[in-house]
């Protein structure tokens, strides 16, 4: 019996089975979830420990969506191993299942580097699944000193969660400011101001060296006392199924504009996926959930027999502590030829633009971020500068920038 | 279906749509109550560029980007428009970040709001179409501008 297959049950997952549906109505799907509950919404898990919302609310679509969709899931199991000549993928507890298209959308799981004496620390987490948050909540008391190490996303997301649970939140990062991969000097210096303000204390060019029960020895010597570790060091995404097939890998699964991966009939899409970012003109693992959306429906269409392309991916972040919020989009290619920065800052706002040849690029806006998906557009469509009042455009998003006809096109017709 | 559509050839730049919009929305019998000493935040706004104005709101766009990047599942599609399930809302600003028409932006309380085609509040048509004294706001189904 034909059926369709998808390895992972989260963004990615959901919108493969929208897209398949979108085509076919009627050919069972099969999802395999290692997590225990039906798909949420994973970029909450800070915001549940904030109280923000709750599992109920954190439900990605709702209760009925797999019966209504045809879909059988199977907790608690992952796939081990794929042969892409007979089309089957066997599952932990030995069963296996044969497919007419796969799809791995096995998402990333935390990189643990081996510090010495993590060993001894009794109360130590990673922060990427609800389990983890569902963990913190217990273990964190009004009396508990965290320290996380990492000062990326999902460690600052993860202390802004625990700051009102926690006694004292410490963060240390071996580099020398805050969401070093997505931020430079100026941005990241705002941010950290905002989450000190907070109570949020900061250990920077600095990490944990080595543990000694509750005690952490950082490479500076200085000797952090804490009840509660939580380590965000990173991500990576979980590319060993289709590695050991024989499927192409750079740091995720490659795939092309159809989520297609170098192995026939098997699809890849979400966290573990790694695709064309047109931004920079080169692959990139683009770990956020619009991406993972957008590629798992594109998987799902094309599984089904349907024809489409996401041919435009570009990184997009909208990052925000304690009410400040920076949105930021492509990439920054100024320091190639063509290349150029359109900046305006003040105390409060700060906006900076990338542009290279007749094009933007990419953008970063942190306070006054309004209407910032009119410079988003132009980079994922990659409309060419000269057509459009950019004088008027760089000052402000507007579409009064644009032309005429585009005016027309966008507000005198459906889109 | 039926769409907000603009012709900026018509528009006056008046704003009246911006408060006819904001006072829909209010839950107030009366405007005055509703708008009067208080921050306005229509969810349609007034773009004015050389010689030109008109009023956006959502095109509640046939694929829409805002739906599938909300992190928070709380923007839906339901019959052709894009609602926002305010409960659902943690104000990320994704949704910010993709709009290509600027059309959504948070309430006072930093959870986004968005035309939803006042079908659910107490005017039951769109008011700033009702509202618009040129006629340069309509609501009516048209295809796409090719």
């Amino acid at each position: 019996m034909k059926q369709y297959v998808i390895i992972g049950n989260g963004t990615a997952a959901v919108s493969c089975v929208e897209g398949i549906r979108s085509i076919d109505e009627k050919t069972p799907i099969t999802i395999v979830s290692e997590e225990l509950y039906p798909a949420y919404c994973r970029p909450l898990i800070s915001y549940y420990l904030e109280g923000k919302t709750d599992r109920n609310r954190m439900q990605y679509r709702p209760d009925d969506f797999y019966e209504t969709n045809g879909c059988t899931v199977l907790y608690g199991k992952t796939a081990v191993h794929l042969s892409v000549r007979q089309k089957t993928v066997t599952l932990s507890d030995g069963q296996t299942l044969s497919y007419d298209a796969l799809c791995v959308a096995t998402g990333s799981t935390p990189f643990v580097p081996p510090i010495p004496g993590l060993e001894t620390v009794a109360k130590k987490y990673t922060f990427l699944k609800l389990d983890d948050a569902l963990a913190l909540e217990q273990a964190v008391t009004p009396d508990s000193r965290v320290l996380i190490v990492g000062a990326g996303l999902i460690g600052l997301k993860c202390a802004e969660g625990l700051s009102t649970r926690a006694k004292s939140i410490t963060v240390c990062d071996l580099a020398d400011r805050v969401l070093s991969s997505i931020l430079d000097n100026a941005c990241a210096a705002r941010m950290q101001t905002v989450l000190e303000q907070h109570g949020i204390r900061f250990l920077l060019s600095d990490t944990a060296a080595r543990f000694d029960g509750n005690t952490a020895i950082m490479q500076s010597g200085e000797q952090i006392p804490f009840d509660v570790l939580v380590l965000a060091i990173g991500v990576r995404p979980n590319t060993a199924l289709v590695r050991e097939s024989g499927g192409k890998i750079n740091r995720g699964i490659l795939v092309d504009a159809q989520m297609r991966t170098s192995l026939p009939g098997v699809y890849a899409a979400g966290d573990c996926a790694e695709g064309m970012d047109i931004s920079c003109g080169s692959s990139r693992v683009l770990a956020v959930l619009p991406n993972a959306n957008l590629q798992g429906f594109c998987a799902g269409v094309n599984m089904a027999g349907g024809t489409k392309v996401f041919d435009n991916a570009i990184p997009m972040n909208a990052i925000g502590f304690f009410g400040l919020h920076a949105l930021s989009a492509g990439s920054d290619r100024s320091d190639e030829p063509g290349g150029a920065v359109y900046e305006e800052s003040d105390g409060q706002h700060l906006k900076r633009l990338f542009l290279k040849d007749d094009n933007l690029t990419g953008f970063m806006l942190i306070g006054d971020t309004a209407r910032a998906g009119i410079y988003t557009s132009l980079i994922r469509r990659q409309i060419p500068l000269h057509t459009l009042d950019f004088d008027r455009l760089k000052q402000t998003p507007t579409t009064a920038a644009f032309s005429k006809e585009t005016r027309k096109k966008a507000f005198g017709g459906a889109v | 279906m039926k769409r907000i559509y603009v012709n900026e050839d018509w528009c006056l730049g008046c704003h009246l749509c911006e408060y006819n919009c904001a006072f829909a929305n209010s839950g107030e019998a009366d405007m005055a109550a509703a708008l009067k000493g208080k921050p306005l935040f229509p969810r349609i706004h007034i773009e004015e560029g050389d010689k030109i104005c008109y009023a956006v709101s959502c095109r509640h766009c046939e694929d829409p980007l805002c739906v599938k990047s909300c992190i928070a599942g709380a923007l839906q599609v339901k019959d052709g428009v894009i609602t926002v399930d305010q409960s659902r809302c943690v104000g990320c600003l994704t949704c910010v970040l993709v709009c290509p028409y600027g059309a959504l932006a948070p309430n006072e309380n930093g959870v986004m709001q968005k035309c939803e085609l006042c079908l659910q509040n107490s005017c039951g048509e769109p008011a700033c179409v009702k509202g618009c004294p040129n006629r340069a706001i309509v609501f009516e189904e048209r295809s796409a501008v090719l």
